[in-house]
């Protein structure tokens, strides 16, 4: 088995399916409701297979901090604060193989949004780096 | 069947007794659990006539098992054993001394509710481990460290009640939220908002007289008694205006407002008492649009009096101030705001609605979806704006 984190984006990534660029509030609140419903089915489909690690949803906003000597860290939101990679969630699977988790990773993404549509949304597939073999 | 909530019940008392007798909290705690293991392997479905003196006497004796067994370093840093204490202690004091000491101003919340739970609620490490979304090892090192910061503290007397009820209060709150989007629940998960009721309950019983107290076990159950009507079948929030009335539990607001009358009757009025008063406000009426709001706008005002300047007061006022004097009256209000004040976009979002400014409303409450501080909240801010999107296209 090997772990992969699945990655969803707010923004960032390659250019999005005509499918994911309408905004969330310019969806019926219905296909809001179906969306996040959806979401939760995932991470159940993947707890019934044996596969599910972790899932979490994280907030719009965030900082970089880092170590500055004595005193309150320095924290910037960047100079790019508009344009820089977002994330907004993350699922974290156990899978037999990287095809697996590939497939995982596109039943993510055909998540239903606007008018009911699969999103197409790109989800980043980062495998966790594991142990060294014992057996050489 | 083996009665869990029987021995649930005694944990705190047994514990009290121990502690009573000079044991100190953290051993003492060690002890009723080995306790409570015990009996759960030797009941088997039959507890004894005296199940409180049947723990009482393996955990003491557990507890001294494990004092004997300790190093002689250990034991000769004990050299002032107290005296037992003469006879044993009322239960009622038992309880508030137990929870006093688990809510030390010492601690953080966060570690106080996780010792609370655990000493006086009886619940395992692992259940308040899920509760909290934390692994199971990092639950126990908050727990055994804020038994060591407590290690020190000297606990003859009861302490602040006032600390118990703000712990209480933060463990309901934190009961009151719903899982993330992806949560599970299993079976035997502990459910925070229950488990804080019922200690409330047992510390309003062992301080009759104090006001708060009451005013907080009534707050809980104000607020409680709407829980299924909270979130709709697919788990989506449903604002207060919106609930199914019908889901509400009608008992449990009688028996809220009815402690809420023997508390305000005792003229000591405190912040607990008065959000209960302003849920059994909301409570009181049959529909959204028969919602005393003048009576809900004066008990915010005397909110307000007891924190000057507290701006989440503040925002809540603004609500009331805009069914009130009208939405514009409660926008002037937020507008004096601090922007960065959490919910802010969201009751400006409301009242720009009520004002009949749907654009801005929808636009605000997709702004605040961007802050919103739960899976939930975000969900519901963007269905919100998406509504009135949706109002304006037609």
């Amino acid at each position: 088995m090997a772990k992969y984190l699945l990655l969803k984006h707010y923004r960032g990534g390659p250019k999005q399916h005509a499918n994911a660029v309408a905004a969330m509030d310019e969806w019926t609140p219905e296909e809001i409701s179906e969306h996040i419903a959806f979401m939760g089915k995932v991470a159940d489909d993947l707890r019934e297979r044996g596969e599910f690690v972790d899932a979490q949803a994280l907030a719009f906003e965030g900082e970089f901090v880092r170590y500055g000597g004595e005193g309150a860290a320095p924290v910037t939101d960047g100079p790019f604060a508009e344009t820089k990679d977002v994330i907004a969630g993350w699922m974290i699977i156990d899978v037999d193989s990287k095809e697996r988790a590939y497939e995982a990773a596109a039943y993510l993404s055909s998540a239903p949004g606007k008018d009911g549509l699969p999103l197409h949304e790109w989800i980043e597939v980062r495998p966790f780096l594991t142990h060294a073999p014992v057996v050489e | 069947m083996f009665d869990e909530h029987l021995l649930r019940d005694l944990t705190p008392q047994v514990l009290g007794v121990l502690v009573g007798r000079g044991a100190d909290f953290a051993a003492a705690e060690d002890a009723v659990q080995d306790a409570l293991v015990e009996a759960v392997r030797r009941w088997d479905g039959d507890a004894p006539d005296d199940p409180k003196g049947w723990l009482v006497t393996v955990a003491w004796r557990r507890f001294l098992d494990a004092r004997r067994s300790a190093s002689a370093r250990a034991l000769r840093e004990v050299h002032v054993t107290r005296e037992p204490a003469p006879g044993p202690a009322g239960q009622a004091d038992d309880t508030l001394l137990l929870l006093s000491r688990c809510c030390h101003p010492a601690l953080s919340p966060a570690s106080a509710i996780a010792l609370t739970l655990r000493a006086v609620g009886g619940l395992t490490t692992a259940q308040i481990a899920r509760a909290f979304l934390v692994p199971e090892s990092t639950m126990a090192q908050r727990i055994s460290r804020a038994k060591r910061t407590l290690a020190g503290e000297r606990f003859e007397r009861p302490g602040d009640v006032r600390a118990v009820l703000r712990v209480l209060y933060l463990m309901f709150d934190q009961g009151f939220f719903e899982r993330g989007f992806a949560g599970e629940r299993k079976a035997d998960d502990a459910d925070l908002a229950a488990e804080a009721i019922r200690l409330a309950r047992q510390l309003a019983a062992s301080v009759p007289g104090d006001a708060e107290a009451a005013g907080l076990l009534a707050l809980m159950l104000l607020h409680h008694a709407r829980r299924a009507a909270r979130t709709d079948a697919a788990g989506d929030l449903v604002p207060l205006a919106l609930q199914d009335r019908s889901l509400w539990d009608t008992a449990m607001i009688g028996e809220g407002v009815d402690l809420l009358q023997g508390a305000l009757v005792r003229d000591r009025l405190g912040e607990y008492q008065i959000q209960a008063a302003i849920a059994a406000l909301h409570d009181d009426a049959a529909t959204a649009e028969e919602t005393d709001w003048s009576q809900i706008l004066e008990w915010y005002d005397e909110l307000l009096k007891l924190g000057p300047g507290n701006p989440v007061v503040a925002l809540n006022r603004a609500v009331a101030v805009g069914h009130v004097d009208g939405p514009l009256a409660g926008l002037r209000l937020v507008e004096g705001l601090d922007a960065k004040l959490p919910r802010r976009d969201a009751v400006a979002a409301y009242l720009h609605e009520r004002a009949g400014n749907t654009a801005e409303a929808a636009r605000l409450y997709a702004v605040a979806a961007r802050s919103a501080p739960s899976t939930a909240e975000m969900g519901h801010l963007l269905r919100q704006a998406a509504r009135l999107n949706r109002a304006r296209s037609d």
